[in-house]
């Protein structure tokens, strides 16, 4: 009785808290990070130091958001 | 559980991303017009045919623009919500809107202002073709070695807190943050093609948007991340429940 008293009185972060298993994360952490790679890929890199597809449209599309992402462009 | 974190994360992702584009069409887009403006001219004088424009200009300032940024927004959402799944917990007893926002600043200088301090965002017009290849690897590199600088330093400071207390080990985990970054910086080659006649009115204001239009991104994603991650962590949600 007394326990949980004090625990209603501590804020909810310390009351509060169980990770997440690891075995939970694993296949959606290797789902995300591919997906976010191939993103990332083409706003950054794609036709610049490497090429998938041919010619400059898909640079030059995002041209301006590479730029000011801080990516290295031309 | 993961995979609505991994889809929140991607949503926040996405609102940040269409807040910074609007920072970078007011503050960004400016000069980036002054900058090709200066290529253009350079291009004059010497003789040279403009460069054919394969995408035009209205174009790439506003969807090609808005299409990256939010490709990249969508990115960093999803990783960081890997991250968030990871750390919440683990890394210290916060909750979940005050572990997202920590998170947010150690992305945000992770991403970007550590890879940024070596290799700046350059407008167009600084860089020369030839070097885009190594241009590129340099950069990956550094993203890459501040991504293991700052799980080093995350590592160290959490398992030097058991033993010297919280405060005094995340001093520790910095200062080794701070150490690693100067050596690692020091030792990779410094690449610097801006012209000699190029405005530093626009090279700087342009840096200065690019760092801006990355600061509005990550704080808003830990901002809404944090809100939407609450709702989809059971456990925290009937505590909140219990004690309310």
């Amino acid at each position: 009785m007394m326990k949980t008293s004090v625990q209603a009185v501590l804020p909810v972060s310390a009351a509060a808290g169980q990770s997440i298993p690891v075995r939970a994360i694993l296949p959606w952490a290797v789902f995300g990070l591919i997906v976010s790679a191939l993103l990332l890929y083409f706003v950054g890199a794609e036709q610049g130091a490497t090429s998938l597809i041919s010619g400059h449209e898909v640079h030059e599309f995002v041209h301006d958001g590479r730029h000011l992402l801080g990516f290295p462009c031309h | 559980m993961v995979g609505r974190l991994l889809a929140r994360g991607m949503v926040a992702g996405i609102l940040a991303a269409l807040l910074s584009f609007v920072f970078a069409k007011i503050f960004g887009e400016p000069q980036v017009g002054l900058a090709i403006a200066f290529e253009a001219a350079q291009d004059a004088a010497a003789g040279a045919a403009p460069e054919p424009e394969l995408v035009s200009r209205g174009v790439q300032a506003s969807w090609g623009l808005l299409t990256a940024v939010l490709m990249y927004g969508a990115a960093y959402g999803g990783i960081f919500s890997i991250v968030f799944a990871f750390a919440y917990q683990r890394l210290a007893a916060l909750s979940p809107r005050s572990m997202a926002l920590l998170l947010a600043g150690v992305g945000f200088l992770t991403f970007v202002l550590i890879p940024d301090l070596k290799y700046p965002p350059n407008p167009p017009a600084v860089g020369q073709e030839e070097t885009i290849g190594l241009r590129t690897e340099m950069y990956f590199a550094m993203v890459g070695l501040s991504i293991a600088i700052s799980m080093i330093s995350l590592l160290v400071g959490r398992a030097l807190s058991h033993v010297v207390g919280y405060w005094n080990g995340a001093v520790c985990g910095i200062a080794l943050g701070i150490v690693l970054v100067a050596v690692v910086q020091f030792g990779l080659p410094d690449i610097n093609e801006v012209p000699d006649n190029f405005p530093a009115v626009i090279l700087w204001r342009f840096r200065e948007a690019s760092i801006g239009m990355q600061i509005v991104l990550w704080s808003v994603l830990g901002v809404v991340f944090g809100a939407l991650a609450e709702k989809c962590l059971p456990l925290t949600q009937s505590v909140a429940r219990k004690t309310s």
